[in-house]
């Protein structure tokens, strides 16, 4: 093989790189906390009596679930620009990614909420609890038990779909090893080392999640 | 004092309780009795509004439950109600368990709640199974914490919806025993049972329910030991 490997270059670049890692970081986040609480209320429009919220909930489903993320992106970026709404790289990025995670979660939270047992509302209403009380002390934290794994999953490819955002302009990770790509040629060498600090930021945000949910999952630890 | 007046109720085409007429007062322990889809459950849920009613009323204390302005949040708290499904919070120790609604709804600082909690679980005998996880604690057991748990709320009734039916057999005695205990202590109660003894032994009173109808009400050694209704002499004798 006559290829001849030169690390240099990515060596040089590394801080940028680790500096995009951090907008990568920052538009997953937020998407995915926005996806969390946005979702939320879609699975409420989903299961109300309102046709109008039902209606509104589903198509965002239907929508978020069944086309390609890339396409959601393209829409933000460019496909709202025929509207006269102009959004820069970054807001498109992450509303797209804000959107897709929600249709995704509010389908999430629907298991959830289906595996909490209907009489454990019932008994804390019984005791006099209001209905948010009820929704926020009894079953919310149960529901959130039930699609940690879930959770954990979509946020890990959120962070990994972010890279996506790269075509629409946004210099995270992978855009900003496309920018160092064109100017060294040194293709292999930086894809390579990019694909070492996905996995890595992936791994960290396992890691995050597990000490997060430590709380939520102490009666189950208990047991053993 | 709880009062039924012509309580109706219907799932649908089905007409489940026909006009009920019932006074319940304070201190009384009232036994209801019946086929399994006689209404008795349904009746218990009109009392606490879990269910809509139909047409008559139900007041509380002369509240009325089904009223427009009447906050039935407030109201639940006299009226402490347990489950044939036990519906422990698994998420929360026993002590959590018990402690939570003084905390949230009548906020009771988390200590004062915690002794609350802790005086109630002791009530029960599971003062040894406070940092326990529901998971952890037989049928009988997660029953009590139900029962200590209504109890946290001073409830001035308690409304007991088959509460043993769902145990094994060798798990009914400890929770009979526990509702002896309040009746003893004067609590006012309504139970909904198949338990035939314990209607005999503790109630002042026994209703015999007949499809949504209050077929025959009145001492238990009249109801149960000279039954006039040939279905409840049928009933009877079929439960032994």
């Amino acid at each position: 093989m006559d290829y001849q490997f030169h690390w240099r270059p990515v060596i040089q670049a590394l801080p940028d790189l680790l500096k995009a890692s951090l907008v990568t970081l920052q538009v997953s986040l937020i998407a995915m906390a926005l996806g969390l609480m946005i979702g939320l209320v879609l699975y409420f429009f989903r299961a109300s009596q309102l046709r109008v919220l039902r209606g509104f909930g589903s198509t965002w489903v239907e929508i978020a679930r069944n086309t390609p993320s890339l396409f959601q992106i393209f829409v933000f970026y460019w496909g709202l620009g025929e509207f006269g709404i102009f959004l820069s790289s970054y807001t498109a990025v992450v509303a797209a990614l804000t959107f897709n995670c929600a249709g995704y979660m509010a389908e999430t939270y629907r298991g959830g909420f289906n595996a909490v047992n209907a009489g454990q509302d019932k008994a804390a209403r019984t005791l006099g609890m209001t209905r948010f009380q009820s929704m926020r002390y009894v079953v919310l934290p149960q529901v959130l038990r039930a699609i940690y794994g879930p959770m954990t999953n979509q946020f890990t490819w959120v962070i990994l779909a972010s890279s996506l955002g790269m075509l629409a302009g946004l210099r995270e990770l992978s855009g900003e090893t496309q920018y160092f790509n064109s100017r060294t040629f040194r293709t292999f060498e930086f894809f390579a080392a990019t694909a070492v600090i996905y996995y890595l930021i992936a791994k960290m945000a396992l890691l995050l999640m597990a000490l997060l949910g430590r709380p939520l999952f102490k009666a189950e630890r208990a047991k053993s | 004092m709880i009062v039924l007046e012509n309580l109706h109720k219907s799932f649908g085409p089905l007409e489940v309780l026909k006009g009920i007429n019932l006074t319940v007062d304070n201190g009384e322990v009232v036994s209801l009795i019946g086929a399994s889809g006689s209404g008795k459950s349904t009746l218990l849920y009109c009392i606490n509004a879990l269910e809509t009613i139909d047409g008559g009323k139900v007041t509380v204390d002369g509240v009325e439950v089904h009223a427009k302005g009447t906050d039935i949040n407030k109201l639940r708290q006299k009226l402490g109600t347990v489950f044939q499904q036990w519906n422990s919070f698994p998420h929360l120790t026993a002590l959590e368990n018990v402690a939570l609604a003084p905390r949230v709804v009548s906020k009771f600082s988390r200590k004062d709640a915690q002794e609350i909690a802790a005086k109630q679980l002791k009530h029960v005998g599971l003062g040894d199974k406070l940092n326990h996880y529901p998971s952890q604690l037989s049928g009988g057991q997660q029953q009590r914490l139900a029962i200590a748990r209504a109890l946290a709320m001073e409830p001035t009734y308690m409304l007991f919806d088959e509460a043993t039916s769902a145990l094994d057999p060798e798990l009914v005695g400890e929770v009979l025993d526990i509702m002896r205990l309040l009746a003893s202590e004067g609590m006012t109660m309504i139970v909904v049972t198949h338990e035939m003894s314990f209607a005999r032994d503790v109630s002042d009173r026994v209703a015999f329910f007949k499809k949504g109808v209050l077929a025959e009400i009145g001492a238990p050694e009249d109801v149960m030991n000279n039954p006039q209704d040939p279905d409840l002499q049928r009933f009877l004798s079929t439960i032994g």
